[in-house]
């Protein structure tokens, strides 16, 4: 409950000891050191425990209510005896009815859906400021608040009402301390000035200061620099909508804003009239005891009840019945009435009644329109009620939503009254309180109804989570010797086939046209041997919307397959923004570009790949060229991935050894990348090793002998299952580093690769100068892999150390093997050239996401050593002279 | 300053009172061993004579040292401030 800053003054004024006696700074030390006490000495009991203190001390609240309210009201000349007793029913009984089931001790609430657990630790001593408006009932919700969370109080009440907030603190105190609460939990400064307050707001054992008070209050404990509860002053618009119910909606107004002579700072102080209901309006106050002011009436109410000199309300007004305060000012009013309310024109300084008033004179606004009553409601918002309390009567939902979207308040009651409503629990199931955040509108920290979570340290318990993991692969994977005959079982009346001019002359086209059915169209689709370009994915859309294609089949590579997966994407969902989709992403599950759901086509897509590297037939992968822009375009969505993959030896017998040799380093790097993937699964894992496994032994068979149908076919399905690997595991930075080169200087990709590899088992297998932040890696094991895998391949080797590098020399041997270049300097490449292309090929390669999935974390500098490494490679010389001495 | 040191044990019931009694064996020890380990809740008059106890001690030079203090009860030394004036050991 807050007070206008006229009825409670407290200044900001800095803690100088030389403001007090060396007596009252040991009275204020041992008050906190008595307090501190108390607070440890309460972070030992259970929730058992002050739970039933709790109920003890409210039962002794509420049979005090009354004892209470009378001292109040008698000692500050404040409000209303009967209401007080309510407010000090409410401060405990509602309070309790809302605590009493609350953990507040140890573990206070679980989310084991989200491996979370919420733990309560308690904030220590307390220094509570108290208002004159609501001496009691405030002491008592505080009390309640203080016990239910472990927390020790020092209470301050306003100079005004000291004796009935010190009878309050000591009636609960004994009820505590009777019931097991430590000695010294609560206390009360017997006087208390702007000097005592200050010192303890700067205390070095204060943990929090709880202002419940006016603005200078609420300033001086944010000032303090220590964590402060404080919360603000209000001026409460309402709205009466034609639509309210208008007999109600002037009931709950006179309710809320003559209750306790209008203390309550959440009480209505101007109501917005829509001019169709403003009459009746006005004559339903009138009957039920209002008085309406006449012109000169109002006049008079502005120059008396509110300070000209500074705009506020009166402090002799404040508390007082509205009988009281018209005999005050000299206007004649009948007996018994019970507000005043005067008629203004508008809000601001020249309309004096427009501010907060604490006593039952309430302002009143005629509107014109629902536009024009909103923006009297944010003037009066805005004049001093930011944050705090609005009310609207209406049953126009559309209204009653754009006022909760206009007006800046911690509480927007709806068809109820104001003060009784914001104070939680009666009218609503707002949080029961008697201090309400206004938000930083109010200059406060919250806009909450402050109550026993703003009295505790919330503690979070958070288990490491078990990621949810995934093997996503075709639906239907069709291999070995013309496995493309299984392209018969797919129905379909229009077929398009997109594939590269090689493979349309040597023949292939024709193999897999003779397995369509021959009832389907077929057209075939020409598309150069290259990346795929953006304006080639475009055209080829457009055939398969003028063949109203139903399946598409991509014959090819890498480069053929990829594109047909974005003219499918294209093709069924033409709104994808291939841009947005190919934004860059952490973790696939959180990423933001979301890749289209809703198709307004859909086409079958087969791929047939006529290499033995990429594995595009079965990833969700695709790379696009888009040469206008001079850039690549990475997709990758589970969507991408072909619906059926055919891997048929038939179209790779044919393959240039060079192309065998690439393509065949290709898919080993896929699976070993796979294999110490920090998404590595078991699943991939199984498929790593297998591919691991096949190329090891068949890849130099199938270079040294191209018509070796055996080994061409098992580096055919080792393509593929390396993919079905690092299709749901990923690459690493190996590829990363391929990218950037083979990019930049035109290598293809699988020798681009080879020349990074050993350089990369080496660096991965070594302790990383960073390790990689992934809920995935459990601990460093990427060298124990790679062993795992000399174990596989039998190299040989006692250590993990020995095996790494037994592994390292078996890659090395195998690249001799297959003739590859060993060092980027044999590609002719000068190092003067090369030197000017490290920094962008580092920037290119921290900026791939190839190696987010990597084990080790590549530090930029690392980057660039690698590439050095690659650049020199192992020369020539070397490699003869290591040749000579294995054949000795 | 002597070189005895001596171990006394608190029992939980009556923490207050045997801190109380433990001032009386500053003279003799120049270290002062206490067995926490039966206290597994301790009170504000636990807390004080221990305050009291750790402040006499400081006068006579004499080394506290509490043995077995359960993690609570730690934590409350913690709170109230005074864990810089004490030795623990397991």
């Amino acid at each position: 409950m807050t007070t206008a800053k006229t009825v409670q003054e407290r200044s900001p004024i800095p803690p100088s000891p030389d403001n007090l006696s060396a007596e009252r700074i040991s009275y204020l030390d041992n008050l906190v050191k008595q307090a501190k006490v108390a607070a440890a000495i309460f972070a030992q009991f259970t929730q058992q425990d002050v739970d039933c203190i709790v109920k003890a001390i409210v039962l002794t609240g509420l049979e005090h209510a009354q004892h209470l309210a009378q001292l109040a009201v008698e000692e500050t000349k404040l409000g209303v005896m009967e209401d007080k007793v309510i407010k000090n029913m409410v401060a405990t009984e509602f309070a309790y009815n809302y605590v009493k089931d609350k953990r507040t001790v140890g573990i206070i609430r679980e989310f084991p859906e989200r491996n979370l657990v919420e733990l309560a630790e308690p904030i220590g001593v307390i220094f509570s400021l108290i208002p004159i408006t609501n001496p009691t009932s405030t002491v008592l919700f505080k009390c309640i608040m203080a016990i239910k969370t472990r927390n020790a109080v020092i209470f301050a009440p306003h100079p005004k009402a000291g004796r009935c907030g010190a009878e309050a603190v000591r009636i609960m105190y004994e009820a505590a301390l009777k019931h097991g609460a430590p000695e010294g939990v609560f206390s009360c400064l017997e006087s208390n000035n702007f000097q005592d307050n200050a010192y303890l707001m700067h205390h070095t054992d204060v943990a929090l200061i709880d202002a419940t008070g006016g603005p200078s209050a609420v300033k001086a404990a944010y000032s303090s620099g220590k964590p402060a509860l404080g919360v603000g002053a209000g001026n409460t618009p309402v709205y009466l909508e034609r639509s309210a119910d208008l007999k109600t909606a002037i009931v709950d107004i006179i309710i809320s804003k003559t209750f306790d002579n209008g203390t309550i700072c959440a009480s209505e102080q101007t109501v917005v009239i829509d001019d169709a209901i403003y009459d009746q309006a006005l004559k339903t106050f009138a009957d039920l005891g209002a008085h309406i002011c006449n012109e000169s009436e109002a006049q008079l109410l502005s120059r008396t009840v509110i300070d000209p000199q500074n705009g506020c309300m009166q402090p002799m007004a404040v508390g007082q019945k509205a009988t009281d305060i018209a005999r005050f000012i000299g206007l004649s009013v009948k007996p018994g009435t019970k507000l005043l309310i005067a008629p203004i024109r508008g809000v601001g300084p020249e309309y004096p009644l427009s501010v907060e008033k604490l006593f039952p004179v309430l302002a009143v606004y005629r509107a014109k329109s629902v536009s024009e009553a909103l923006k009297v409601c944010v003037d009066v918002n805005h004049r001093g009620g930011l944050g705090h309390t609005a009310v609207i009567f209406s049953r126009n939902d559309e209204v009653i939503r754009k006022f909760g979207e206009v007006i800046n308040a911690g509480r927007i009651i709806v068809n109820s009254p104001g003060a009784i409503g914001a104070l939680g629990g009666v009218y609503n199931d707002l949080v029961p309180t008697f201090s309400f955040g206004c938000g930083t509108g109010g200059g406060n920290s919250t806009t909450d109804n402050v109550n026993v979570y703003h009295y505790l340290n919330i503690k979070r318990l958070a288990r490491r989570t078990q990621n949810h993991m995934w093997f996503r692969i075709p639906n239907q994977i069709y291999f070995n010797v013309n496995a493309v005959e299984n392209v018969r079982q797919f129905p379909s009346h229009s077929t398009v086939i997109i594939t590269n001019p090689a493979l349309e002359r040597n023949g292939h086209i024709d193999a897999v046209r003779r397995c369509i059915p021959p009832e389907t169209h077929v057209h075939v689709s020409v598309i150069p041997d290259a990346e795929p370009e953006l304006k080639v994915v475009m055209e080829g859309v457009e055939a398969l919307r003028f063949y109203k294609a139903d399946q598409i089949i991509a014959l090819g590579g890498g480069s053929v397959i990829d594109a047909a997966k974005i003219m499918k994407l294209k093709y069924e969902s033409p709104d994808a923004d291939l841009e947005e989709l190919a934004a860059p992403f952490l973790d696939l599950r959180k990423r933001v570009a979301q890749y289209p759901t809703e198709k307004v086509k859909q086409a079958r897509l087969i791929a047939i790949s006529t290499t033995s590297g990429t594995g595009s037939e079965v990833t969700p992968f695709a790379v696009l060229t888009d040469k206008e822009r001079g850039r690549k375009i990475t997709l990758a969505d589970y969507s991408l991935s072909p619906d059926v993959a055919i891997v048929d030896p038939q179209f790779v017998m044919s393959m240039p050894k060079n192309l065998t040799a690439d393509t065949g380093i290709d898919c080993l790097t896929h699976a070993l990348e796979a294999a110490v993937s920090n998404y590595a699964s078991p699943y991939t894992n199984a498929n790593a090793m297998q591919a691991i496994a096949m190329a090891f032994k068949y890849l130099p068979l199938a270079y040294e002998n191209p018509r070796d149908e055996e080994a061409r076919s098992i580096m055919h399905n080792a393509a593929c299952i390396a993919a079905l690997a690092f299709a749901n595991a990923s690459v690493g930075v190996n590829h990363a580093l391929a990218h950037a080169f083979g990019a930049r200087f035109h290598v293809a990709h699988g020798r681009a690769n080879a020349l990074m590899l050993p350089h990369v088992i080496a660096y991965n297998a070594a302790v990383p100068a960073k390790f990689m932040p992934s809920p995935f890696q459990q601990g460093y094991e990427a060298h124990h892999k790679y062993a795992a895998i000399a174990d596989l391949l039998g190299l040989g080797g006692k250590t993990v150390e020995e095996k790494v590098g037994n592994l390292i020399k078996a890659i090395e041997q195998l690249l001799d093997r297959l003739e590859l270049p060993r060092s980027i300097a044999d590609l002719g490449i000068s190092r003067k050239d090369f030197e000017q292309a490290v920094p962008d090929l580092v920037k290119i390669a921290f900026e791939d996401p190839s190696w987010r999935s990597n084990p080790r974390m590549p530090l930029v500098n690392e980057l660039a050593e690698l590439f050095w490494k690659a650049y020199d490679g192992r020369s020539r010389a070397e490699i003869r002279a290591e040749a000579r001495q294995q054949n000795a | 300053m002597g070189e005895v040191s001596m171990l006394l044990k608190i029992a939980e019931q009556q923490a207050a009172a045997d801190l109380q009694a433990a001032e009386e064996k500053l003279n003799e020890a120049g270290e002062l061993a206490i067995d926490f380990s039966q206290v597994r809740r301790l009170d504000a008059k636990g807390v004080q004579a221990l305050v009291e106890l750790a402040r006499k001690a400081d006068e006579k030079a004499v080394k506290l040292v509490l043995h077995g203090v359960d993690v609570d009860v730690y934590k409350v030394l913690k709170l109230v401030k005074i864990d810089s004036r004490l030795s623990f050991a397991a």
